[in-house]
């Protein structure tokens, strides 16, 4: 029964609207799945807030936030709460269109991006066939905000943030391409539930283990999470690209740095984690509730990893994208390539 | 062979006619043979560190005298060697060349006493602003404003 | 061909990684360091001038303020210098107090290094880790002194008061269980890649150039230069214990941050021999001291080593009962002279790596 709620739901609302005409009742369905989106990224977002000063107390031997709400769980929306209050502040020498609009852009890319992404059987928004190149092509659109929101500052701290952003950007969104291109080759397609469907037995991360090693590894990167969090760092560029912004304007980029937490997770869950398949014939408990387990497990691995590791430093982070990375996917290609002509030539 | 300060101490006071030795076996150099003394001191008796440079003012004699504790690394000791200064002309020669260490002290003393060392590579105030007037640490330091 | 051009940046004097109120004017060539103008003062309060209107005793909580991670051995600094001007005897017991306290303080300023070099290189939870037993050591040292930081122990001719029954226990099982803390930071922390990435072969401070610039504690002995005034020429009953100076090898970022970590074996070893030794020592705590203390005319000039180096204090005496020139040598404000030439050539990344192993405290660079 709960395997279907959702799909229930959507359908429901399908004949409720039956009178309508056929693309206006499509319309209004799909601005609801829109719309249901939008809500789940943003509850997510001031969840994963709340998650991670709690992984964090545990790394740590603290407790946490414990005085808002049971157990501190209204922490995040407090927190909100106070700097939507607080004044933005706009000093004299931004660019001031370009300052304010990085902010409001900063969650678009990921929106945009949560459309094509399959929460569960049947359950993604729009079921494009070429979803992974949309996904990646709207994915590294990121980087840009960051770039407006470093240059605009018209801060030398934040300027090197943005640089650096572009220069990560550049350098771990190729070997990130070149691992999917593995997975790709074998499934042979590029649309998402396909490739889900072609894990049905086996997921990727047993057959692709190097792909999904720099591909997690890229995509920690791509997010910019420790220790790969160089456009923030705060010990050396006091916060980087955000450095200037206050009030709501610096919450929304401290949100949407959890949103694109969860479309790398969601992205690491689909290509190499099964997406929404059960492990070990565990069917009772829903598809889409094992895909968001899924998709939490490596949430909390990255919130782990930075609360562990240091932070790398900026030649060491290309030297490592450059000279790692890009030849090791590159030779996961050939393995693979060669890989799957035996696999034929066997018969199997 | 030198084991400890005091006899360095003695040989030193044999060796240079120009120093003089006190009775708690400090140093007392004249200020126109300190570099050279000093020079001398790195060179052929192992002081190669130089611990503690500063500064006393004595209006009362007129003078500051700067003191300098120099080490030696291997050896583990310390000597103190003194020199003075006119109050009305301080000058002195820097020790910049010979321990990198008076770098900093010597701003130092610059800047709360009012010593010119010539020859310091830098020769900036370093706790007071730059446009800061007047040495604080001289006895005859008046400040202005604030309680007294 | 491309035009580039030089800029400046300024780091500090608001900067979390400056450790305070320390400002850095960097000449960049994108992110390189060309060059680097260290500029100090912001925290000067004339810690010398405010000591020739205070009684000698009036100035032991001054020194407190100037490294207040490590106030203890200020304070031991400031009044061994008095005494040597006095000729006053201090007691075996006061002796060994001064030691336990002083190597806690020591403990207490080095768990601040580590943690704030690990928080400098980006890892925040060696920061927590290490103020976990940070805490431990600063309420034993409340218990002892009265106060958490600046502890005003030591008074000239002995400490303050003697050790409160069962504190010495308490400090022993402490002992007792900080080396297997220490392995904790050195699992976290020592042996972590990025961490060793990050710090091996940068910031590389060569023995002869060490020495050349007066540069002292854990950053000399760091480029392998064998010089702790604890050993090389020991004050108090220091010659007593039995331990070893842990030396580096390379003299980069790496190795002071090791000694760091190794010194603190080290003082371990040095509190758990002090307080085998003390028990068998019965007596006052402090010598015999005029009321008012008036040294003779004169000058002294006494040295310690502290957590970040050698402090020395310089008086001079009038024969009246406050001091006429009180000189502090503070290792913190020598070991930043050779900073300018320590950046140039490096990454923004590597100027915090840099300045963090250096391990200074703005309260004493500044005095």
């Amino acid at each position: 029964m709960f395997e279907n709620l959702f799909v229930g739901i959507a359908n429901g609302l399908r004949s409720l609207l039956g009178g309508l005409p056929l693309e206006i009742n499509e319309a209004i369905v799909m601005l609801v799945k829109l719309v249901a989106i939008l809500v789940f990224i943003l509850v997510n977002a001031l969840w994963l807030v709340y998650m991670e000063r709690k992984v964090a107390a545990f790394v740590q031997a603290r407790i946490g936030p414990n005085r808002v709400g049971p157990k501190g769980l209204l922490q995040t929306t407090a927190d909100i709460g106070k700097l939507i209050c607080k004044e933005i502040i706009i000093h004299k020498d931004t660019d001031k269109l370009v300052f304010m609009l990085a902010p409001m852009l900063v969650f678009v890319p990921t929106l945009m991006v949560f459309a094509v992404i399959p929460f569960g059987k049947n359950m993604a928004a729009i079921d494009m066939n070429i979803g992974l190149l949309y996904l990646l092509a709207i994915g590294s659109l990121s980087t840009l905000i960051f770039w407006m929101a470093g240059w605009a500052s018209n801060n030398k701290y934040s300027l090197l943030g943005g640089m650096r952003s572009v220069a990560q950007m550049v350098s771990y969104e190729l070997p990130m391409v070149l691992a999917i291109l593995g997975v790709i080759m074998i499934t042979g397609s590029l649309k998402m539930s396909d490739i889900i469907a072609a894990q049905e037995h086996t997921w990727f991360i047993f057959s692709q283990p190097i792909a999904f090693l720099i591909f997690f590894i890229a995509s920690v990167s791509e997010c910019n999470r420790a220790p790969f969090d160089l456009i923030e760092a705060e010990s050396e560029l006091v916060n980087g690209f955000n450095t200037e912004y206050s009030g709501m304007a610096f919450a929304m980029f401290y949100l949407a740095e959890y949103a694109n937490m969860l479309v790398s997770c969601a992205m690491v869950t689909i290509l190499f984690l099964g997406g929404w398949y059960a492990p070990f014939g565990l069917d009772f408990i829903p598809s889409w509730l094992w895909f968001f387990i899924k998709m939490y497990v490596m949430m909390f691995i990255i919130m782990q990893l930075r609360w562990t590791y240091p932070r790398i430093r900026v030649d060491q982070l290309m030297g490592f994208g450059w000279k790692v990375l890009v030849p090791l996917s590159l030779a996961n290609i050939f393995v693979t390539g060669i890989g799957m002509y035996i696999y034929r030539a066997i018969g199997w | 062979m030198i084991e400890n300060a005091s006899a360095l101490v003695e040989e030193l006071g044999k060796k240079f006619n120009y120093v003089e030795i006190n009775e708690q076996s400090t140093v007392i150099v004249p200020a126109d043979k300190l570099l050279e003394f000093m020079q001398a001191l790195k060179d052929d008796y192992d002081l190669d560190f130089l611990t503690n440079e500063t500064a006393a003012d004595y209006p009362g004699e007129n003078k500051f005298e700067v003191v300098y504790n120099i080490s030696s690394i291997e050896k583990g000791y310390t000597i103190m060697v003194k020199t003075s200064v006119n109050r009305d002309n301080p000058e002195l020669p820097s020790v910049f060349p010979i321990w990198g260490g008076a770098n900093w002290q010597e701003r130092e003393i610059y800047d709360l006493m009012g010593i010119v060392f010539t020859g310091h590579p830098d020769p900036k105030r370093i706790l007071m602003p730059y446009d800061y007037e007047g040495h604080p640490l001289r006895k005859d330091f008046q400040w202005k404003g604030g309680r007294e | 061909m491309i035009r580039t051009q030089e800029y400046n940046l300024n780091f500090g004097p608001q900067h979390p990684s400056t450790h305070g109120v320390f400002r850095i004017l960097l000449t960049l060539d994108g992110e390189r360091v060309v060059k680097a103008e260290p500029i100090c003062g912001y925290l000067h309060r004339g810690v010398e001038k405010l000591a020739e209107a205070r009684t000698y005793t009036q100035f032991i909580p001054y020194t407190d303020r100037l490294d207040y991670l490590a106030a203890m051995l200020q304070n031991w600094g400031y009044v061994m210098a008095v005494e040597k001007l006095m000729g006053v005897e201090v007691p075996e017991k006061a002796e060994y107090m001064r030691v336990i306290s002083g190597e806690l303080s020591r403990l207490a300023s080095h768990l601040i290094a580590i943690g704030t070099y690990s928080l400098d290189i980006g890892a925040f939870t060696g920061f927590l880790l290490a103020f976990r037993e940070r805490e431990t050591t600063m309420d034993l040292l409340e218990e002892l002194t009265g106060s958490r930081m600046t502890l005003s122990y030591a008074r000239i001719g002995g400490v303050a008061a003697d050790a409160p029954d069962g504190w010495l226990e308490k400090v022993d099982k402490f002992m007792d269980k900080m080396p297997t803390c220490i392995d904790e930071y050195d699992g976290l922390i020592t042996g972590n890649e990025i961490f060793q990435a990050r710090t091996r072969e940068v910031g590389v401070l060569k023995p002869e150039t060490a020495i050349n610039y007066s540069i002292s504690g854990p950053s000399l002995r760091g480029s392998g230069v064998d010089y702790d005034l604890r050993k090389a020429k020991p004050y108090g009953v220091y010659d007593r214990f039995d331990f070893d100076v842990p030396l580096g090898k390379n003299g980069d970022c790496f190795d002071r941050f090791d000694c760091r970590m190794k010194e603190m074996r080290q003082l371990v070893r040095i509190i758990k021999q002090a307080i085998q030794q003390i028990k068998e020592i019965d007596g006052p705590v402090i010598g015999k001291v005029p009321k008012v203390i008036k040294p003779p005319v004169g000058d002294a000039y006494a040295e310690i080593e502290t957590s970040k180096g050698i402090i020395g204090y310089y008086v001079v005496s009038d024969g009246s009962p406050k001091p006429y020139r009180v000189h502090v040598r503070r290792p913190s404000f020598i070991n930043l002279g050779y900073l300018d030439e320590m950046l140039r050539g490096y990454l923004v990344a590597d100027v915090v790596a840099i300045l963090g192993s250096l391990d200074i405290m703005l309260g004493e660079v500044d005095c």
